[in-house]
């Protein structure tokens, strides 16, 4: 099989909401609740309250971040805030990691 | 096939209670966090544990699976599914299909594959594909210029049978330039296939790179080491040095010391807005192996009275 296909930068198009919701196997719901709590983040949800559902868009970090809370709440069986913590303290690791490497100061 | 004692997997007793298989899959699912964890291979650990955790949590498959143990199978021996083993078992099917589906054993795929695929067979409503997620290794090279990149996977399919297996799926991948650790690529219509007549998920890819003897890469800027001798250092110079995209002439400024960062502005990862690169200056000394080296730096420290220690007051 040699033919080739084209990989489009998530980033170019970004997900709606209901693309991420479907692409994760939760409900719309669950990602707007997640939004209101401040959880996840889509540039056009900065005043979540107010801002239509519809017109959000999100990019590489949130649809991570979705599929890292999807997992510790449903390993854990925890609350949603739990979740988000230990999402922001991944990340938080992440960059720390990649920072130390780029600094050559990690351990391998 | 190899037997997989799922038990094992989750360090339980074959008569563990269903809240005691929930404390041990939570107790691995923390140690084998794939963004966490130090354990070697704790992707892999985390994949078994999921899937044993699948057929222990489930009553069903619980039971169906333990038929199978009171046969005699153990962990690692070769395994086919006795004939009509699961005859007096009807799963409800839940758990096969999906993102996760990519990530379980053929093992797991050969015992409860088949259901899934009646399943999908009486699913008389159209239903767009799955959308499948994997990840992606890349070099740091494939992000600077471009590249087909070959990944293969595997993917659960409908065989004759409809019976759902494994197959490993090859797709050549045009990746676009500029791409950065933590993205996420699409392709579309390369997930799990659609039902009547309905379009094929996607397929999600997240990118990483693989380690490389030269450069380290923070987000969109790179960095690489430039080792210079004493005197570019301190007389400055101009020194040509490979970069990820091509050769560079950079100049070193005089006076520089280990450490100091040059930085070459757009020359990171070539993303729309693009990252920097980074050549940090390492002094390398010339070793002293001959007499005649050695008075050099003899002279050297005569001539410069030069005390690195100052600033500590001694």
């Amino acid at each position: 099989m040699s033919h080739e296909i084209d990989a489009i930068l998530l980033e170019d198009t970004r997900l709606s909401l209901d693309e991420l919701a479907r692409s994760c196997q939760v409900s719309r719901e669950w990602v707007i609740e997640r939004v209101q709590w401040g959880l996840l983040l889509s540039e056009e949800s900065k005043d979540p309250r107010t801002a239509d559902p519809a017109s959000w868009l999100f990019d590489s970090r949130s649809f991570m971040r979705v599929k890292r809370i999807i997992a510790v709440e449903r390993n854990f069986e925890c609350n949603p805030e739990l979740a988000g913590l230990v999402a922001d303290m991944i990340e938080e690791i992440e960059l720390l990691r990649a920072r130390l490497k780029a600094s050559n100061l990690d351990e391998d | 096939m190899e037997f997989k004692d799922y038990y094992q997997t989750l360090g339980v007793s074959r008569d563990a209670t269903a809240e005691e298989i929930k404390k041990a899959f939570r107790r691995s699912a923390r140690k084998y966090h794939p963004d966490v964890s130090k354990e070697t291979d704790a992707e892999h650990k985390m994949k078994e544990v999921n899937e044993a955790y699948a057929v222990l949590s489930d009553p069903e498959k619980r039971a169906a699976y333990d038929q199978l143990g009171q046969r005699g199978f153990q962990a690692g021996s070769d395994f086919q599914p006795p004939p009509g083993w699961d005859a007096d078992f009807e799963f409800s099917g839940q758990g096969f299909g999906g993102a996760q589906a990519a990530d379980f054993s053929d093992f797991f795929a050969e015992l409860f594959g088949k259901q899934m695929g009646a399943g999908a067979r009486q699913a008389h409503h159209r239903m767009r594909g799955q959308d499948h997620h994997a990840k992606i290794m890349l070099d740091l090279e494939d992000t600077y210029h471009g590249a087909t990149r070959s990944l293969t996977l595997r993917m659960p399919k409908l065989d004759s049978q409809g019976h759902t297996v494994l197959a490993e799926h090859t797709l050549n991948v045009r990746i676009p330039k500029g791409v950065h650790a933590g993205q996420v690529i699409r392709l579309a219509g390369q997930g799990g296939p659609g039902h009547a007549g309905e379009v094929a998920g996607d397929l999600f890819l997240e990118v990483h790179f693989k380690p490389h003897s030269r450069y380290r890469i923070e987000n969109k800027d790179v960095y690489a080491t430039l080792p210079v001798a004493p005197w570019e250092a301190a007389l400055g110079t101009t020194v040509k040095i490979p970069v990820p995209d091509g050769l560079v002439e950079v100049r070193v400024p005089e006076n520089s010391q280990s450490g100091r960062k040059l930085r070459l502005k757009g020359r990171g990862i070539p993303a729309a807005n693009p990252g920097d690169l980074y050549l940090v200056l390492e002094v390398v000394l010339p070793p002293v192996t001959t007499p005649k080296e050695r008075e050099f730096y003899q002279t050297m420290a005569q001539e410069l009275a030069f005390n690195p220690r100052q600033h500590l007051g001694v």
